[in-house]
């Protein structure tokens, strides 16, 4: 049977929907269904843990998958669509570094848990504007997209170096297991309170790329093709990496760098429904999302001391990848 | 009487290419709205400086390119879009998008900012894959259709815009025989409805079928276009390519018949 792509929207929801609901009962805390249909609606339970947990722990962390996972995942497939390439990630630009870098910084200052997401998120936003600022200074003649990523790699070695000194100088009992263990991106710390700051600056940069979805399409053929009708693909681009830098950087602010999904869930979601943006986008951003919450489900049962999900993400995601790319009977880029 | 129409398209001493590499010097030209012009040229001879400059890709180095009266570095690349269409000569997506979308894209220029194309826009690009024979393909991926079926893609593209004037650049380039007439027959029957078409081709024939004015370019400068028997004689095909062609009638039903041209070799 033939599927059109926009049924898998539903589809994913409702996956999601499940998948969100059941990570409430996973964990080392006992939770049965009774406990939390009374919990929800009578707002009470005769355990004091339960609540604690559920709207303290578990909720914030359920919610920071679905986040974290969408956001990344939405905003690599846009930037694959606009590079025209499938090796491009959202760290393409050097947000990651750039995060890492400012989060490093903090660290180092001591600064309190919201100075570090600041910092971080600070950090993602000047290394990808410093970037598209050295990509305009040298356009003249040049394919603007190859421009726009070497200066994207120039930035990144950059800030890896910059991350390194910083590294370098780290006090090695304290403050350097803190800046490591940060860079491997986890969802333990996320409270409530980052993601009511985080939520709406992630829909802020994802409505935009939803609606900007066909024009993405038009530009695979590139900048004279797309121009001739009638796309003006400076001003999209500029448009797309303001989105996804804004998406980018304020996710990595509250996870650390979780990497991976934001290379291999677009080509998942494009196996799976065709490379029209339209659908894509929004595919992409459900599929990611029900990945990071099945890995960081994962990263929190597998042994008693937490794994950080960033390397869970590659260990169970390698297989995955394969799987699809053997299933996938189109080859899905050129 | 004597009310001056202004043409479709005109270039008004026009130098195209890059400010370092002038490729054609002092272009002066004007086509109308419903002409099909054929661009003949050696390799290099800067068909594709033309087109490029026309749809305003790169500027003109000097002097003017007017559509419709308006200076094209004056209309944003929606207008245009809606004015001209363009067929170019390589159609490379790294995506494998069904005919039918690409078809769709032809819309963008009728859309807006943040819009995706309804039902009447897919209305329009069956109708535009019907004209060109090729609503079996509607369903295929794109990066999987031969080269002809693809150059009918595109052209059903370009159709989709619903512009009144539709450049190709070398429609018939790397396709076989049959595919090169069903572009040619194609061509003049847009041009039945009143579509403008400019094209380049290396086949001098293409102009005799299509009895279209022609443009020769050659060392960097336009001639003076004309009809394809006034101009494409023996003696002008050996200048623009360097080698002896007789240009011979083709007989049918006893009388003279179109003109046909017959390398020396």
């Amino acid at each position: 049977m033939k599927v059109s792509g926009f049924t898998y929207i539903p589809l994913s929801i409702v996956l999601l929907v499940v998948g969100a609901l059941g990570s409430l009962f996973i964990g080392r805390y006992p939770i049965n269904s009774g406990d939390l249909f009374q919990l929800i609606t009578t707002g009470r339970h005769d355990d004091q843990n339960l609540g604690i947990i559920l709207y303290n722990i578990r909720l914030p962390r359920m919610l920071a998958a679905i986040a974290v996972g969408g956001a990344l995942a939405i905003s690599g497939a846009a930037y694959q669509g606009m590079f025209r390439n499938p090796m491009v990630s959202p760290g393409i630009l050097g947000v990651s570094s750039g995060a890492g870098f400012g989060a490093a910084m903090a660290i180092l200052l001591s600064l309190p848990a919201t100075g570090v997401q600041l910092m971080s998120f600070a950090g993602g936003l000047s290394a990808v504007f410093s970037a598209v600022a050295i990509s305009r200074s040298i356009r003249q003649g040049h394919d603007p997209l190859l421009v726009l990523v070497l200066a994207g790699i120039i930035i990144s070695s950059f800030f890896g170096a910059m991350l390194s000194i910083l590294k370098y100088v780290a006090d090695p009992e304290e403050k350097l297991p803190t800046i490591v263990y940060w860079l491997m991106g986890t969802l333990a710390n996320v409270r409530m309170e980052d993601l009511g700051v985080v939520l709406p600056v992630v829909a802020l940069g994802s409505i935009p790329l939803l609606l900007l979805s066909w024009r993405l399409n038009v530009l695979s053929f590139g900048e004279d093709e797309a121009r001739s009708l009638g796309v003006h693909s400076g001003k999209l681009r500029i448009m797309v990496i303001l989105c996804a830098t804004l998406i980018d950087a304020s996710i990595i602010s509250i996870s650390g760098i979780i990497g991976w999904v934001g290379l291999v869930i677009p080509h998942i979601a494009r196996f799976t429904v065709g490379p029209n943006h339209k659908v894509l986008l929004p595919v992409s951003f459900l599929f990611g999302a029900i990945f990071m919450l099945l890995v960081d489900n994962l990263a929190r049962t597998i042994s008693s001391l937490e794994v950080p999900v960033g390397i869970i993400t590659a260990i169970v995601g390698t297989p995955f990848f394969i799987y699809f790319l053997k299933r996938s009977s189109t080859r899905s880029w050129e | 009487m004597g009310i001056e129409r202004t043409p479709f398209l005109e270039l008004r001493q026009a130098d195209l290419g890059y400010n370092h590499n002038v490729i054609l010097r002092d272009v002066n030209l004007s086509v109308g709205s419903a002409e099909i012009v054929t661009l003949l040229g050696p390799n290099g001879a800067g068909k594709t400086t033309l087109f490029k400059t026309i749809m305003g890709f790169i500027p003109p180095v000097a002097g003017t390119i007017a559509v419709q009266g308006t200076d094209i570095r004056k209309i944003p690349p929606r207008e245009l879009g809606k004015l001209v269409a363009y067929v170019p000569q390589l159609h490379k997506t790294p995506f494998p998008f069904k005919a039918r979308d690409i078809v769709l894209f032809g819309r963008t220029v009728h859309l807006g900012l943040f819009s995706s194309p309804g039902k009447e826009d897919r209305k329009v690009a069956d109708r535009c894959l019907d004209l060109l024979d090729v609503t079996h393909l509607a369903e295929r991926p794109f990066t999987e259709l031969s080269g002809g079926e693809r150059q009918m893609v595109i052209i059903a593209r370009a159709l989709a815009q619903e512009a009144g004037f539709i450049i190709l650049d070398e429609p018939t380039a790397n396709l076989d025989y049959g595919n090169q007439v069903r572009v040619i027959r194609k061509i003049k029957e847009l041009q039945q409805q009143s579509i403008g078409i400019m094209l380049s081709t290396h086949q001098p024939d293409h102009a005799f079928m299509l009895g279209s004015t022609v443009l020769v370019m050659k060392n960097g400068s336009v001639l003076k276009p004309g009809k394809p028997e006034e101009i494409l004689t023996s003696g002008t095909l050996r200048t623009i390519y360097g080698v002896d062609v007789d240009v011979i009638d083709m007989p049918s039903n006893g009388k003279a018949g179109r003109k046909l041209c017959a390398p020396v070799v």
